[in-house]
């Protein structure tokens, strides 16, 4: 059981993994080396009385947030820079892929069936799970632009992602009103509580170039996510013994 | 009797299973995504950022 579960998500994984460093080089790379450009005064946004503010700072802290991207692989070769995207897509969607096996085996074990179609279903609900609802809270964060304490985002980004699988898995099998109540509450519980934010936004990119960031990622992860799940829930069904 | 039992431990070992596969897909998430390690960090930037991930 473990040997059909690991194999199947390592193996759905790596593929969505690969099929997203496509998309990702496709419709978001360019963005990232915009920003980039603004981060290191390559480019700048506005003249204004605000430029020497924390963002453009080589060490980019702050009281306040932490500087985006100081940390981007100067100097390194693009090549090895975006072998190593390559690999950690793989890796990123690699493990996606063994924790949505892990939940099949778990809707399996309660007696459901998981096919190529539920596969795809099961996708699109771990994008939710792990892009869209930590994306309200906390956008897709472009380098240039400025976020909270890393400590404070990543307890709020982990709490989401539980609460909102939690509360999509009590919608999905529940079959009563109670489930259903709970998984509402659930699904909105991080957003009540609310996303760690700053006080103030000192970002050097410009906001249009960090929307369309955003916006992409998000695309980008609908469907490698949408293509994990089918691919996932194939190789799960075929696997059945 | 000897059914249950058996049924039981069947069980219990399928959970056990799936909660360990749960916890290998937590563990290469966190080193890909999450761990702030210098070097894994900046290997991972580009992909932290485009997935949405805190990044530093």
């Amino acid at each position: 059981m473990i040997t059909r579960m690991l194999a199947g998500g390592v193996l759905a994984g790596f593929a969505a993994g690969l099929f997203a460093a496509l998309l990702h080089f496709a419709f978001v790379q360019k963005l990232i080396l915009l920003g980039e450009q603004y981060e290191t005064g390559a480019l700048v946004h506005f003249e204004t009385s605000d430029t020497q503010a924390p963002a453009a700072s080589s060490h980019g802290e702050s009281e306040t947030g932490h500087a985006e991207g100081d940390a981007a692989p100067d100097g390194e070769s693009p090549f090895k820079r975006n072998a190593l995207t390559v690999l950690f897509a793989a890796l990123t969607y690699t493990s996606f892929g063994i924790l949505i096996v892990a939940g099949f085996a778990l809707a399996e074990h309660f007696g459901r069936t998981v096919t190529a179609r539920e596969g795809m279903l099961w996708g699109l609900a771990g994008f939710a799970v792990f892009q869209l609802a930590p994306a309200m809270g906390l956008p897709p964060g472009l380098p240039g632009t400025v976020s909270p304490d890393i400590g404070v985002r990543q307890v709020w980004w982990f709490g989401t992602v539980l609460a909102t699988a939690t509360g999509i898995a009590c919608l999905a099998y529940g079959r009563s009103l109670v489930p259903a109540v709970l998984g509402g509450a659930l699904l909105a519980a991080p957003h009540v509580i609310g996303a760690p934010q700053l006080d103030q936004f000192y970002g050097v990119a410009p906001p249009e170039v960090a929307a369309a960031f955003s916006a992409n990622v998000l695309g980008v992860g609908f469907i490698a996510w949408a293509v994990l799940g089918w691919l996932a829930g194939r190789l799960w069904s075929s696997s059945a013994t | 009797m000897n059914t249950t039992h058996q049924s039981a431990a069947k069980t219990s070992t399928g959970l056990l299973s799936i909660l360990f596969v749960a916890l290998v897909g937590v563990t290469v998430l966190f080193v890909a995504g999450h761990a702030q390690s210098a070097t894994l960090h900046d290997a991972a930037h580009d992909m932290r950022h485009a997935t949405g991930f805190p990044c530093h």
